[in-house]
């Protein structure tokens, strides 16, 4: 299948309000007002967001997958953005309310490749990963793709997204490891009939890693690729840190350690070394200079 | 208006805010959010002779005001960086300023001559590295090792590049190094880098970052940042100085300059804040100008000058400018 490479603007910097926050689930919506970085936006894009105010003790950006974005229409110019609270940055940021500046650099990341034409696609989300998911689908559904959505994660209140997955394209498969919502287990086991009942292409990925490399197993099984957008943490977001590395395996065969914040989030999944991610592989590029430290 | 320009040894810069090696790539990313070639020098990732992966993940640990990072130089060595990194930083009208570095004497002597006939405004030679000819010792942390790669550096570099030695702050007397680096040809100093680190994951209760230590950053190491360059600047006062570590905003740049830099470099605060380096460069221009300075250069050292001393230089700066007053007065 031929897939195009889309083209990417370049990110600013801005000053965005909060607009709105809403809790669902155990996650917080964010709407931000951000005309620069909802302008250039394309779907498994990111926004790296400052935390903890100007005065603030935490230097490190916090990463969100965009979705929602509106370039235009009702709420032109705005960006949402859910965020799962899990430290101190984040803690910060779902305190925050409506009116507050937040110092904001974006869009950032390769966006998800587009099939040239329409084609089946099997979209996977686990958690807050169906985030980005939300726009692909629409993109996906305005070129006349077919898809299925699979949405899945640990316990019900950590799903996110099926409500409005489900007011674009009418029905959606869940899954939950406890069974407190949808059928108990994991994403990947309604996967393959989902392939096979829709002739898909292509899967589209975003969660957490162990899932993305069970989605990327399934998709080889059935000979199609599978695109994936990983949830490292990055600090910078755009490529100058060098924090964000994964091992991944290049078209000339040479595995490199690749920022996944400008070379990803989105990859696709036969090319990353899952099983490498946080050692160093002897046969990586430059892995021999390291000298044995 | 102020003098904003300033000069690392015989490299002129206009103005004194530059990126630190290894938190600014080789300027292509930043130059997104601001014209690389406005700020005082971008200076590149220190680079080796060959390919290095770099540590595994995780590389990188938030800590309160600061950081502490693993990445073990990652970079593509000396010829992708002569093929594509330089050429992009002349093309865009940048001073480069190049850091190496090594495991050995002679793979600084590499660089330094691979470098010979490139655009390089100057060499900053990052010392912080273990020296594997001598048990994993840092040269940094030994003046006599510092020394040996330094003056071998200014033998094989190009004699009109001037040649900076950056220093580790993880030694007894930093002034004791300075000298000996001085003493074996290095044009200037450039200081501080990291501090060696350590932090715990409670989760896993094992250490946070794939390369166990790590080197700390940020606003959290700035105050001895700038009693190194307090140090060094009273050892060796006519010594051109490169100053970093945490500058935040302006008022920390100024904080250097007083201490005795000639010019500082912006790093960690960089991932906070792409378009820092800028920022900072406007906003020491309005702190100089708060406090009666004119130029740079008449800041640099500022501090070490009595307050007596201090009050005679304002004075006397109001004696000169006064007659010009009163001679337009009377035309
Ligand atoms: C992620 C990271 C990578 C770095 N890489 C290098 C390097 O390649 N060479 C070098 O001389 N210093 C390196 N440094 C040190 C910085 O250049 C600087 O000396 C130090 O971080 C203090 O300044 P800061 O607090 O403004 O970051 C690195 C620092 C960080 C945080
Ligand atoms: S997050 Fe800094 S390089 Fe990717």
């Amino acid at each position: 299948m031929s897939i195009t490479a889309v083209t990417q603007a370049i990110p600013v910097q801005e000053i965005g309000e909060i607009f709105d926050v809403t809790r669902l689930g155990e996650y917080t919506q964010f709407t931000v007002v951000a005309p620069g970085v909802a302008a250039g936006f394309r779907p498994g894009q990111f926004v790296a967001i400052a935390v903890g105010g100007p005065d603030t003790s935490m230097l490190l950006r916090r990463s969100f997958a965009l979705y929602g974005v509106k370039p235009g229409g009702d709420f032109a110019g705005t960006i949402q953005f859910v965020v799962a609270e899990h430290g101190r940055g984040t803690e910060w940021l779902v305190r925050q309310q409506i009116g507050t500046k937040l110092d904001l650099v974006g869009p950032l990341g390769v966006p998800f490749p587009l099939p040239r034409e329409a084609s089946p696609a099997v979209l996977v989300g686990g958690g807050y990963g169906t985030a980005p998911l939300l726009p692909l689908a629409e993109a996906l559904l305005a070129q006349g793709s077919d898809i299925e959505l699979i949405l899945g994660a640990a316990t019900g209140s950590r799903l996110f997204g099926e409500l409005p997955a489900k007011r674009l394209i009418g029905q959606v498969t869940v899954t939950t490891d406890d069974g407190s919502a949808g059928q108990r287990g994991w994403v990947t086991d309604p996967l393959p009939s989902a392939i096979e009942r829709l002739g898909a292409q292509i899967v589209y990925a975003c969660g957490p890693m162990g899932m993305l490399r069970a989605v990327g197993e399934v998709a080889a099984a059935h000979a199609i690729p599978a695109q994936v957008a990983v949830e490292e943490s990055m600090a910078c977001g755009i490529g100058v840190c060098m924090s964000c590395v994964l091992p991944v395996r290049g078209s000339d065969g040479t595995s490199k350690f690749v920022r996944s914040c400008v070379e990803g989030p989105v990859f696709e999944a036969g090319r990353v070394r899952w099983a490498d991610v946080g050692t160093l592989p002897a046969d990586l590029l430059g892995a021999d200079a390291m000298g044995g430290r | 208006m102020v003098d904003m320009s300033t000069a690392l040894s015989t490299l002129e810069l206009p103005n004194p805010v530059l990126t630190a090696s290894g938190c600014a790539a080789a300027g292509e990313e930043l130059n997104q959010f601001f014209d690389v070639s406005e700020i005082g020098a971008v200076v590149t990732k220190s680079i080796m002779t060959r390919a290095r992966s770099g540590r595994p993940t995780p590389r990188m640990a938030e800590t309160p005001s600061g950081m502490l990072n693993s990445i073990g130089l990652q970079g593509p060595g000396i010829d992708s960086f002569l093929a594509n990194e330089l050429p992009w930083l002349k093309a865009h009208g940048a001073r480069a300023v190049v850091s190496i570095a090594g495991s050995h004497t002679d793979e600084y002597v590499t660089l330094a001559k691979r470098l010979y006939h490139h655009p390089v405004a100057m060499l900053e030679v990052n010392i912080s590295c273990p020296n594997v000819e001598n048990r994993g010792q840092v040269f940094a942390c030994d003046p006599l090792a510092a020394a040996r790669v330094i003056s071998a550096v200014r033998r094989a570099a190009n004699p009109n590049v001037p040649i900076f030695a950056k220093l580790s702050p993880d030694v007894t007397d930093i002034a004791q190094v300075a000298r000996a680096v001085i003493e074996a040809g290095a044009d200037g100093i450039s200081l501080i880098n990291t501090l060696l680190g350590l932090v715990i994951d409670l989760d896993t209760l094992r250490p946070a970052l794939g390369g166990v230590t790590g080197g700390l950053s940020g606003p959290a190491i700035r105050p001895v940042a700038v009693r190194c360059v307090w140090q060094v600047h009273q050892a060796l006062p006519s010594v051109p100085l490169l100053g970093m570590g945490g500058i935040k905003t302006g008022r920390d740049a100024l904080e250097f300059i007083l201490a005795g830099a000639s010019a500082v470099s912006v790093g960690t605060v960089i991932f906070h804040d792409p378009s820092a380096p800028m920022r900072i460069a406007r906003e020491l221009e309005a702190e100089l100008a708060a406090r009666g300075f004119q130029s740079v250069r008449e800041a640099i050292g500022f501090a070490h000058r009595t307050s007596s001393e201090q009050a005679e230089f304002f004075a006397a700066r109001i004696a000169t400018t006064q007659p010009d007053v009163d001679m337009e007065a009377t035309v």
